[in-house]
């Protein structure tokens, strides 16, 4: 164990860490191969009624008995209708709106639904994740049948019943109804002859028009709500089981460093401290990376503890990651060109032809996820059987990697999923499950690990920083006409780039222009970097949706119609990729909703921004204001630079993700998306001698309400299939604020977070 | 030691003085809404009341706490499970993302609202100001506080706008 492994990196289901932009090949992959293999189950179920009990999650098989449970998504019986949520919720908002979806189709009153989590079972559910933006394009058309079937089913049985035949039917809600005399039966009621039924062939079964909707596109109050403001038990956190102790992990301060030696003898000492030990890695630095398990009565006493603890660390291995050796490298490597993502026509030839040629050196810094349930979970391994509680966003893959360490097969783990307390990408890797393993196993007890703050910052895996040296060209007519883009990422294979530091051909302005050159060269890093909410394109939004604005300013024409212009006619780019249409019908919708043009006072400015991720079209307008305050401050690299204020007045969002599920969930989506963005704009995270200088929150100053600004948000309503909010409005917000507070002040930002440049959000 | 939680006496044993409430109130009195967050009262997530004022318990060493009354989130409804305004307001907007810092926020408005039963905007954001939403739900608690004070306000004072 001589040398930090990163198997997993950029390995934990690409489509789901997210390529840069949602037309991603493997994203494509992803949902026709979910969605076929799903649909294939249930049209296996519809082959025969007894197939039906061997699909069931086994806790509904047990109790089943005459319950109506023609899949994993829903169960009724006379006390009332289950629906099953499969996918972890992180906060964006899946556990009410995926069976919402069941519902609507079901026909299914809203207050006669109870919703509850599904267990972790992938020969029922295919694979249960929360990430890309994924749960709804991937699930809506399975759970769509899924209600339909059932529906279908109780309408047979009641028509069974009353002796008519089903099409004189009707059902509405959690009722079917005879059209000739009103009679009603209850589903409830009807839920064990419905059981005893054929399956009807869920590819015959009708869907309703979506002009029928009554539940779909309302807003709907979430299903925890009532259980998080009284204070119940549903975090990872909170879970408390017969016999359970407290324990945290040390891990060497530089990531890749080993222990040599510990006080464990006079910590074990300490009050309330049951064991103290030295777990080794796996060698696997997403899963176990070395460290000291503390175990004792109460949280506070293993922290206590921790705090007391003395470690040698061996270094041989450990990183010396730094920022500021990264950005000189960035800088001497972008004098050169570097290996080519993406070239086509002639830039060389454009850019000699140009009449205005503008150079922009960007810079992004490193960020946390930083979710505010640090990370944590339970862990119980007795008899060769392993049993966790795991807020976790990919939990077969947690699953897995815990039997791994603790050396079992995946089919001794019992695994709960449990509400997390934020995802961001952060809980897509399960270091946190494999060290609550492997301390359980040591211990013989029952335990819950629970990380620190400094413990979260420290071993995140971070959002990577990154350098674009951008040039372009305008040509004598005014128009764009070359486009360059010599980008400096971060691997920590020295291959491959991060998660999220990967630029691809589709990135824009990909397909949109004549003459385009993305090059792409990684620099070394040994801190381990992945997802982060919007991979990719949360840094590639701000580099590119600036550089536009960049470019219509040196053009001296108007920023909306340069790239209304570069968006150009209405197309589809590729299958799931950008439609120009869509993107323009967006921009014109937020331009017009923020009054683009309007006059405005000194000092005020309004900039936009459009981005596609996830499938998701999305333009932003900021209108803001800027002031001197006269002060100085120093930046990162010790540069003094004049205080200079934002105030953000209205951001107006436009966004096109097809058809709204639940309308209070998706407009708080965007909102908070808006509201992240914003808050990123003033974070860093900076590396010296390996390791972050950042440790909690009174150095990592998240955005707090008093500088939270009015977020309008408009959806275009369209006839696309729906797909994911929880990461495509974050993109676009960075560039929109940057041009906005350009046309306040005229100083253009190309580094990110804006206090480098002396600028905060007040 | 004894300590008098949502109006209960607890008996919660010889425990280290120094002790930070949040966690007597989380692993020993199994009162988990309560939340830890960063462990130096800069999120806000473990915010509670102290004979009705708002204290982040991660910074409070349970012998500072001596006989004062502790409200927790879990002490907010009546006995007979109904939800006071600002619970009731934070269902009725959804306020709730992933509804880890909520109780820390419900609390702090519960706080506001007992000595300022019809704040403006800009005394709800400096109220809230010391309680972190990752999720960046600000907008929707500020509403909700808005909409809880004014339910407050017409069910206790009648007359109040």
């Amino acid at each position: 164990m001589t040398s930090l492994n990163y198997a997993d990196i950029g390995n934990v289901v690409p489509a789901v860490t997210g390529e840069p932009s949602g037309s991603s090949s493997l994203a494509d992959l992803r949902i026709d191969k979910v969605g076929r293999r799903q649909f294939l189950k249930l049209t296996g179920v519809v082959g025969g009624g007894l197939m039906l009990a061997f699909h069931l999650p086994k806790a509904v098989a047990a109790e089943t008995g005459a319950a109506f449970a023609p899949d994993g998504y829903i169960k009724i019986d006379s006390n009332g209708i289950l629906l099953y949520a499969k996918n972890p919720e992180i906060g964006q908002g899946v556990k009410t709106s995926l069976p919402m979806i069941i519902a609507e189709e079901l026909d299914a009153a809203w207050s006669d639904v109870e919703v509850l989590q599904a267990p972790i079972d992938q020969t029922l559910y295919g694979f249960q994740f929360a990430g890309g933006s994924m749960s709804i394009p991937t699930n809506w058309n399975i759970l769509r049948r899924s209600g339909a079937t059932a529906r279908q089913m109780l309408v047979n049985a009641a028509a069974r019943r009353w002796g008519v035949d089903a099409g004189s039917l009707r059902t509405a809600d959690s009722h079917v109804i005879n059209k000739a005399n009103n009679q009603k039966l209850a589903y409830t009621e009807l839920a064990s002859a419905a059981a005893s039924l054929p399956v009807p062939d869920a590819d015959k079964v009708a869907l309703k028009d979506p002009k029928q909707f009554k539940l779909l596109g309302t807003r709907i109050t979430g299903v925890d709500n009532e259980a998080l403001v009284t204070g119940k038990a549903l975090f990872g956190v909170d879970v408390t089981v017969p016999g359970m102790k407290y324990a945290v992990y040390e891990k060497c301060p530089s990531i890749g460093g080993s222990v040599k030696s510990a006080n464990l003898d006079e910590v074990k000492k300490m009050l309330g401290v049951r064991d103290a030990f030295v777990v080794q890695g796996n060698a696997n630095a997403m899963e176990l990376v070395p460290g000291v398990a503390i175990v004792a009565d109460s949280t506070w006493e293993a922290i206590q503890a921790k705090r007391q603890l003395t470690v040698e660390w061996d270094l041989t291995n450990a990183s010396t990651d730094s920022w500021s050796n990264a950005k000189s490298e960035a800088e001497r490597l972008t004098r050169d060109p570097g290996p080519s993502v993406v070239d086509v026509g002639d830039v060389d030839s454009a850019f000699e032809s140009s009449a205005h040629m503008v150079t922009g050196f960007y810079t992004y810094h490193f960020v946390s996820h930083a979710p505010l349930e640090p990370q944590n979970c339970t862990a119980s391994f007795k008899d060769g059987e392993l049993e966790m509680w795991s807020p976790t966003q990919t939990p077969p893959q947690g699953l897995a990697s815990a039997a791994r360490v603790v050396g079992i097969n995946p089919s001794k783990v019992t695994l709960h999923q449990m509400r997390c307390g934020g995802g961001f990408g952060r809980r897509l890797y399960n270091d946190f499950m494999c060290e609550a393993a492997a301390i359980a196993k040591q211990a013989g007890v029952p335990i819950k690990l629970q990380w620190t703050r400094e413990d979260d910052i420290a071993y995140d895996l971070f959002r990577a920083g990154g350098f674009h040296r951008m040039d372009g060209s305008i040509d004598q007519e005014g128009k764009v006409s070359g486009w360059r883009d010599r980008f400096i990422t971060f691997s920590n294979d020295g291959r491959r780039p991060v998660s999220g530091g990967h630029i691809t051909p589709d990135v824009f302005p990909g397909g949109l222009l004549a003459n385009l050159r993305v090059e792409q060269t990684p620099l070394e890093w040994k801190n381990r970097c992945a997802a982060w909410r919007a991979p990719g394109s949360n840094v590639f939004g701000f580099v590119v949706g600036s550089f536009v604005h960049e470019l219509a300013v040196a053009a001296g024409r108007d920023h909306l119609d340069v790239l209304l212009e570069m968006l150009g006619e209405s197309r589809q780019l590729s299958p799931r990729g950008l439609n120009t249409g869509r993107a323009a019908g967006v921009v014109r919708l937020a331009a017009e909703k923020a009054g683009w043009g309007k006059e405005l006072p000194k000092q005020r400015g309004m900039g936009v921004a459009f981005y596609y991720s996830h499938m998701g079209h999305i333009a932003e307008v900021a209108e803001v204001s800027v002031s001197d305050t006269g002060q100085t401050v120093t930046n990162t690299s010790g540069q003094s630079k004049p205080r200079r204020n934002v105030r953000v007045h209205r951001v107006t969002v436009a966004a096109d993700v097809g058809p709204i599920i639940n309308l209070s969930g998706a407009e708080n989506q965007v909102q908070g998306s808006v509201v992240d963005g914003l808050s990123t704009m003033g974070l860093s995270v900076t590396f010296e001698d390996g390791r972050a200088k950042q440790t909690n929150f009174n150095q990592y100053p998240l955005l707090r309400m008093p500088a939270t600004p009015d977020v309008a948000v408009h959806f275009v309503d369209s006839d696309y299939s729906p797909t994911g909010l929880g990461e495509p409005a974050l993109p676009p917000l960075a560039p929109a604020m940057c041009n906005a507070i350009y046309s306040a002040c005229g100083f253009r930002i190309r580094t990110l977070p804006i206090s480098e440049e002396g600028f905060f959000i007040v | 030691m004894n300590l008098k939680v949502n109006g209960t006496e607890h008996n919660v044993g010889e425990i280290d003085p120094q002790t930070p409430l949040l966690w007597v109130l989380r692993d020993t009195l199994n009162l988990v809404g309560t939340k830890f967050g960063c462990g130096i009262t800069q999120c806000g997530a473990c915010t509670v009341l102290i004979d009705g004022t708002a204290i982040k318990s991660c910074g409070l060493p349970i012998s500072a706490v001596g006989a004062a009354e502790v409200t927790t989130i879990e002490g907010l409804a009546s006995p007979a499970g109904e939800l006071n305004s600002l619970q009731q307001a934070w269902v009725d907007l959804d306020v709730a993302q992933c509804g880890y810092c909520q109780s820390g926020q419900i609390m702090a408005a519960e706080a506001l609202l007992r000595t300022n039963p019809n704040p403006t905007d800009s005394e709800i954001d400096q109220a809230m100001e010391s309680n972190l939403c990752r999720c960046g739900t600000y907008i929707r608690i500020r509403e909700a506080v808005k909409k809880a004070a004014r339910q407050s306000g017409i069910s206790s004072l009648g007359e109040r706008q």
